[in-house]
Formats: C-alpha cells, sequence, structure tokens
C-alpha cells in the first residue's frame, strides 16, 4: 500500500477545491485512506495520519474514528507522536467519551517522564481537558510537581492544580502545602501562575482567604520591585515590566482587600503610586491603570483614593482609544452607585459618549446617562437623551424610549414637561416604545386632569402628521374617545377641528393597512364613545356596524356624565384569531343611565355568530369615577352555558 | 475561557462551525474605527462572555473571555501570540498559520493554558517552541523519514550490478605472527 500523503499535500489539495461538493468528496477519499491506514495498525505513519484528521476536523468534518488512535500515539515512545497524540485527545475528546479515561495510565507515567517537555505535554492536557476522575487520580504528581525547581514544569503544574480544583474542590486543601514558597520565585512565569493559583483559592475559600491575608506585604513588594526596577529586557512590554503580571498582582490585592480594613490599608501606597506613576501613552499602561482603579474601587480605600480613581476613569473618557473609553464606561457604570457625586462630575463627559460611533460606547454611556438623571439635571439631560432618541439606531429605541419614560416619571419638573417629553418619544421613537407603556400612558394622561385639552389637541395634531405609529397611534386614539369633546369645543388654543374632521381621522384609522387589531379596536372604541360626546350619532352607528365583527376590545370610558358602558372582549387567545371565529352584533342599551343605589338595571343584548362553536368567555372592565377618584373593576364570566355556544 | 473551549468543543462539528461562521460574521463587519470589544453572539455562553478581537491585514485574531479576564489585557496578550508566531515563523504570513496550524497549536499551548495566560515573556516561548520542534526534527517529524528514505531510494540512478561475481579460488596465505 503507498505511503499516506503528507499533511501539506492533503492541505495544499483541499485548497484547490473549487466548490464544497469537491472539498466534501476529496475528504471522504483522504478519510477512506486513514481510515485503512489505522485498520493496518501502522505505526510509522499514525502521526501523519492523526495530523491530517485533525487538520480536517478543524474545517468542520467528524473525526472521532481518530480517537483511539490518538491514544495510541500518546502511548508511543516517539515524542513527535506523543507531541500530536496530546494535541488530538485535546480536540478530539471530552468527558463524554468513556474512551478518555484510557489516558490516565498515560499521563501518569508521562507526568514522570525524564524529559520535561513530555512532562509538559502531560501537564498541558490533564491542565485543559482533564475530567474530574481523572483529576482525582493524578492530583498527587500535579502536587509533587508543583514543588519543583524546574520553573518551566512548575508554572504548568500551578496551573494544572487550578483545573484540578475547579473540577474537584474538595483537593484544594492537598495543594496548600505547596503554596508555601511560591512566591518567592524569581522566573515571572512560574510568580505569575502562582498568584492565578493563589486567586482561584482565595476565591472558592473564605479560609484560604483569610489564610493567604498575611501574603499582602509580599505581594506589595513585589509590585513595589516591578514598578521601581529598571529596564529588564526580559519583561519588558512598551517600556513597562512585565505588566500581566502587575495586572495579576493588582487583581489577587484586590480579592485580598475586599472587606479588610488592615490590608487594604497595607496596599494603599502601593495602589497610590501605580496611580499616580503609570505611563499612559500605551495601552499597557492602561490596562495597569485600569486594574487600579477597579481595586480601589473595591478595597475599603481611602476617600481620596476612590477621587484619584475616578478622576483616571473620567481622563479614560477622553481617551482617544475607543478601548480605553469602552472600560472606563464600563467601570463608571458599576460605581455610579456607590460614587454617585464622583461619578457625577463627568456627567458631560458621558453624554458626549452618546455621540460616539462605536456601538458598546454609545449604549454603556446611554445606561450611565440614565443612572445619573436627577432632580437637577432632568431639563438638560432629557434634551441629550430625546435627541440622542432621535439619531439613535433601532436597536436602541426600545431602551432608551423606556428609560425617558422612567426618568420623567421621577423627575419631571412639571405635568405639561411631562406630557411634551412622552409627545417627543411617542412622535420620534413610536414604533419602538414597548407595549405596556400605552395603558401606562393612558394612566399617566387620565390623572393629569388639567391637561387633558393641550394633551388631546397635541395628540391629534400628531395623527395627522403620521398614523404608522401604533403605540402613539393608540394613546392618541384613546384620547380623543374621552376627550373628544374638548378637542372640538374651543378648549384648545389652535384652532379647533370640526366633529367630521375628528371622524375622518378614527375612521382612516379604521381602515388603513398600517393599523394592526389592536389599533382597530381602540379607533372603534374611540368613535363608539364620542357617541356620547358628539352629535352626529348616525354617522357612528353607521361605522360601528360595519365594523364592529372586526375588532373586539373595547375599553371603557371613566367619564362620570357619560353612561354608555361597553364591554370588553378581550379573548386572551391571539386576537387575530378572533375575527374569523366570532362575530359580534351590538345591539343598543336598553337604557343610557343606570340608575343609582340597585333601583334598576342596563340590558344590551349582543347576538354573537360562532360557526367553529368556540367556548364563550366574557371580560368586563369598568371604569369610573367616584367621588373625583378613579375606579377599575374587571370581572369574568367563564361560565356561560355550555348551549350557547356548542 | 476555559468553559468556552469546553462549551464550544462540546458541540457538533457542525455546530462548532456555525459558532465559528457567526463570530467570524460578528467580527468582519466591524469598522477599524471602533472598539475592539464585542458581546459574543447567543451561540457563545450569552452575556457573560466577550469576544476580544485585533485585526492584522487580512486575518482577524479573536479570544473568547469570561468576565473575569481583563479586557485591556487581553489585547496585550494578543499582541504577544501575534508577535511570538512572528518570531517562530520568521515573518509570519497566512499560509503559515494555514500549512502549520499543528505548529500554530503547540505555539498557543505555551502561551494559555487551561483557559488562563501560562507565559507571556517572547524569549522564553520561542525558546521551549523552538527545542521541542527539534526534537521532533531529530526523529524525522510528522512526514516520518521513511517516506523521503523511499522516494529518494526510487529515484536514485543505480549503474548495471552484475550478478554472480566469481572471484575464484584464492588462496590467502597468513602470516604467522610473533607472540606478544
Amino acid at each position: 500500500m503507498p505511503a499516506p500523503i503528507r499533511l501539506r499535500e492533503l492541505i495544499r489539495t483541499i485548497r484547490t477545491a473549487r466548490t464544497q461538493a469537491e472539498e466534501r468528496e476529496m475528504i471522504q477519499k483522504e478519510c477512506a485512506a486513514i481510515r485503512s491506514s489505522f485498520r493496518e495498525e501502522d505505526n510509522t505513519y499514525r502521526c501523519r495520519n492523526v495530523a491530517k484528521l485533525l487538520y480536517m476536523h478543524m474545517l468542520g468534518y467528524p473525526a472521532h474514528f481518530g480517537q483511539l488512535e490518538c491514544l495510541k500515539l500518546i502511548a508511543s515512545q516517539k515524542f513527535t507522536d506523543k507531541r500530536i497524540g496530546y494535541l488530538g485527545a485535546m480536540l478530539l475528546l471530552d468527558e463524554r467519551q468513556d474512551v478518555h479515561l484510557l489516558m490516565t495510565n498515560c499521563i501518569k507515567n508521562d507526568l514522570n517522564h525524564s524529559t520535561q517537555y513530555v512532562q509538559g505535554l502531560a501537564l498541558c492536557t490533564l491542565g485543559c481537558m482533564g475530567s474530574s476522575e481523572m483529576c482525582r487520580d493524578l492530583a498527587g504528581e500535579v502536587e509533587k510537581l508543583l514543588k519543583t525547581s524546574n520553573s518551566y514544569l512548575r508554572k504548568k503544574a500551578a496551573l494544572c492544580a487550578v483545573h484540578v480544583i475547579r473540577k474537584v474542590p474538595e483537593l484544594m486543601e492537598m495543594f496548600l502545602p505547596a503554596t508555601k514558597n511560591l512566591l518567592s520565585e524569581k522566573n515571572h512565569g512560574v510568580l505569575h501562575t502562582s498568584v492565578v493559583l493563589l486567586t482561584e483559592m482565595c476565591e472558592r475559600s473564605p479560609d484560604m482567604l483569610a489564610h493567604f491575608r498575611k501574603l499582602v506585604p509580599q505581594l506589595v513588594r513585589i509590585l513595589k520591585n516591578l514598578i521601581m526596577s529598571g529596564y529588564s529586557p526580559e519583561h519588558d512590554v512598551s517600556g513597562i515590566s512585565d505588566p500581566f503580571l502587575q495586572v495579576r498582582i493588582l487583581r489577587l490585592l484586590r480579592i485580598l482587600g475586599r472587606s479588610d480594613d488592615d490590608s487594604s490599608e497595607a496596599m494603599n501606597d502601593i495602589l497610590a503610586q501605580v496611580a499616580t506613576n503609570t505611563e499612559t501613552s500605551k495601552n499597557v499602561g492602561n490596562a495597569i491603570l485600569y486594574e487600579t482603579v477597579l481595586t480601589i474601587m473595591d478595597i475599603k480605600s481611602e476617600s481620596g483614593l476612590r477621587v484619584l480613581a475616578i478622576n483616571i476613569l473620567g481622563r479614560f473618557l477622553l481617551n482617544n482609544d475607543k478601548n480605553i473609553r469602552y472600560v472606563a464606561l464600563t467601570s463608571l457604570l458599576k460605581t455610579v452607585q456607590t460614587d454617585h457625586n464622583a461619578v457625577q462630575r463627568h456627567r458631560s463627559t458621558i453624554v458626549d459618549c452618546l455621540k460616539d460611533l462605536d456601538v458598546s460606547i454609545k449604549r454603556r454611556a446611554m445606561e450611565l446617562s440614565f443612572a445619573l438623571v436627577n432632580g437637577n439635571n432632568i431639563r438638560g439631560m432629557m434634551k441629550e437623551l430625546l435627541y440622542f432618541l432621535d439619531s439613535c439606531d433601532p436597536e436602541f429605541k426600545a431602551d432608551c424610549a423606556s428609560g425617558v419614560f422612567l426618568a420623567a416619571e421621577k423627575y419631571a419638573p412639571s405635568k405639561r414637561w411631562h406630557i411634551d417629553t412622552i409627545m417627543r418619544v411617542l412622535t420620534t421613537a413610536g414604533s419602538y416604545v414597548r407595549d405596556d407603556s400605552v395603558p401606562n400612558l393612558i394612566q399617566l394622561i387620565t390623572n393629569s386632569v388639567e391637561m387633558h385639552a393641550y394633551t388631546v389637541q397635541r395628540l391629534y395634531k400628531a395623527l395627522l402628521d403620521d398614523i404608522s405609529q401604533q403605540p402613539l397611534v393608540q394613546v392618541a386614539s384613546w384620547c380623543i374617545g374621552e376627550y373628544g369633546d374638548l378637542l372640538v369645543s374651543g378648549q384648545c388654543e389652535e384652532e379647533e377641528p370640526i366633529q367630521d374632521e375628528v371622524l375622518d381621522v378614527l375612521e382612516g384609522l379604521l381602515v388603513s393597512n398600517l393599523s394592526t387589531p389592536v389599533t382597530r379596536g381602540y379607533s372603534l372604541t374611540a368613535i363608539m364613545k364620542l357617541s356620547t360626546r358628539f352629535t352626529s350619532v348616525n354617522r357612528i352607528k353607521k361605522v360601528v356596524s360595519i365594523y364592529g365583527s372586526t375588532s373586539l376590545i373595547l375599553y371603557c370610558c371613566n367619564d362620570p356624565i357619560s353612561s354608555w358602558i361597553s364591554f370588553n372582549f378581550h379573548l386572551t387567545e391571539c386576537p387575530l384569531s378572533v375575527c374569523q371565529t366570532f362575530q359580534l352584533q351590538l345591539l343598543s342599551p336598553s337604557s343610557n343611565v343606570v340608575p343609582a343605589l340597585n333601583q334598576g338595571t342596563v340590558t344590551q343584548v349582543i347576538r354573537v355568530l360562532n360557526p367553529q362553536k368556540q367556548q364563550l368567555r366574557m371580560r368586563i372592565k369598568l371604569t369610573y369615577t367616584l367621588k373625583g377618584s378613579p375606579v377599575q373593576d374587571l370581572a369574568e364570566v367563564n361560565n356561560f352555558p355550555p348551549q350557547s355556544w356548542q | 475561557v476555559q468553559n468556552t473551549v469546553q462549551h464550544v468543543l462540546l458541540q457538533a462539528e457542525d455546530m462548532q462551525q456555525q459558532i465559528i461562521r457567526e463570530t467570524f460574521h460578528l467580527v468582519s463587519k466591524r469598522d477599524d474605527n471602533v472598539c475592539n470589544f464585542l458581546e459574543g453572539g447567543s451561540l457563545i455562553g450569552g452575556s457573560d462572555y466577550k469576544l476580544i478581537y485585533r485585526h492584522y491585514a487580512t486575518l482577524y485574531f479573536v479570544f473568547c473571555v469570561d468576565s473575569s479576564e481583563s479586557e485591556l489585557g487581553i489585547l496585550d496578550l494578543i499582541q504577544v501570540f501575534v508577535e511570538t508566531l512572528d518570531k517562530c515563523f520568521e515573518n509570519v504570513c497566512e499560509l503559515d498559520l494555514i500549512f502549520h496550524m499543528d505548529k500554530v497549536h503547540y505555539i498557543l499551548q505555551e502561551v494559555v493554558m487551561g483557559g488562563m495566560v501560562l507565559e507571556t515573556n517572547m524569549n522564553e516561548i520561542t525558546t521551549q517552541v523552538d527545542v521541542q520542534n527539534r526534537m521532533e526534527k531529530s526523529e524525522g517529524g510528522l512526514s516520518a523519514a521513511p517516506a523521503r528514505a523511499v522516494s529518494a531510494v526510487k529515484n536514485m540512478n543505480l549503474p548495471e550490478i552484475p550478478r554472480n561475481i566469481n572471484i575464484g579460488d584464492i588462496n590467502i596465505k597468513v602470516p604467522s605472527l610473533s607472540p606478544f
């Protein structure tokens, strides 16, 4: 049998494929060849075949039939075999296949191998994908290697230990002795991974945390040396000595200093030093500064240090680098609750970020802006936020609109301002407003009695301009139905429309393609309500009879003068299907007045056409005012006699 | 990072490809003047995970990290990784990465392990990778010497070797050697 083709040849061949189908064919052919080669138990070419398999796997083709071959490679004596075998194991195997346990013995042997690179491979594999059983079996070996003087192995053992602890938390105690002199290491790789190990242990166990607090002075010393030591070519990154290690230490200090006064005090000076001395012209410096800020904010630091930290964030906001602005905004968002005043000082910079080109930055700036709104700055902030609402991407509009409504509700300086703000939102982002805002707005308008005339006039005008935004149309329809008399009676400042014009507009909504069934319900209800406020009753009756069967969502009016009580057929299933299932005809009620003190009743006949014999249910909503306060009553009728619908 | 790697690997191959495709889609449509952080798509673990990427010529290096990593730090890490690739491959280009994906994995294994940063000193990393590569080479590497030897022999131009050489009767006189 000819020798299996080499990896690079396979890659070259695959790259010549012009279609997906052609590629698949090549892959299948090669897989078949590889399979027969595996069957022949050929040791020489196994590594080559597995390498090819991994390449094909990377492209997305199944490679599970190579799993056992990886194990054979791991068991081989050759370094090449082990290297590709372990890689294959990491890419193709995981805990779910029982086969992975077969590796345990090999890894155990390799952890004790005479060549450090083989030991390294074993540590790497165990640390990446070792299952809990494997970790239990091999933890002892890892612990041994954690104590070795070989820094190449020691650093890998540290991270492997982290993985073991994550998989089997009970084993954490076992590694405690080995951590004793980890920080005395000179090798930065070992130092780095040791700090990671210590961090993991502290995060998992309050006892460990308390135990390791005594390391604070040592950590502070190491950090100081890094900052003060001159240029060290080995660890230098853009003029800063081992920034990765600095960041790791800062993070561990954060955990140790949290809720502990003594530790926090011990690190105060070094934090101030790092905060003021770190070079900020490159990203590395900023990464360290950022970590320092987070640590300052999290531990029990003096107020001076906190202000320093927030000011650093404020400076970050002005940085040209968008990544820096991004992290600054993220941090400010986290601290705005606890250090509100300090963050307020940077409000104008934050608001400027609303105009940033980057979507992530804009979003954070928006969230932060809303968090900063208060009674003092509501007018100015709202101006900026409404401007933002006008121009932002659709993905922001819903959240921004909700935010505006919330802020307005909390801090509105006046009712008129409030209504104007709502109007502005409805007209600029009306189609993005959330569904529940419609009833909330209706409630708000209802309660602002003195604003009724103003509101209905503005909403009517808005309808004349644009009927495409459903929430706006719904709120407007409702208002017109309620306060239509104010609209036409000359109580508004501008020229008032006449009744027919108003009815034209409402009828227009009923026929428009742009109106959803819910909207049609609102406009139909409004028309019906106007029958008691307007004089053109015949026209209204005609409209109702034509459209009455197409929509069943009717809301009650709360005008104590009118006694036209409508019934609310809000069928909880999809309203659209209702249109096909039922047809309703509402006949005139027996009277327009419900006598007081239970002295009489009003009856109304509703004819229901129910060809599909669906169960009848009725929900009644009554709203009225009692001694000036609005009252709402909900009732359901679920026990219509079966004969009525079967 | 580890949890994400595991999460991705635990998916079926076609799901893995989908995750990769979605990631590429998210990243490739980014403008150059926006920040290098992206909330990961819904396929990649949701809101706790971010994609942090850097763009070098035609290549995107994307790291998926969880909230415990420093975003700015990861940017520097990507830089270290890319510079290491450059050193190991001598002016690395796209083809190097395609034709030597195993070597790329090996380099990455010296930088990140189990989803955590292992080593950031570039000299350290390249030295260790070099030693191991030499070990592989001395064994013949993945290509495995036999193939080359066989084809070499096949291609050799061998002169005609006469068979059955008759050396005839040779009388070899062994002189007597004086004892020591």
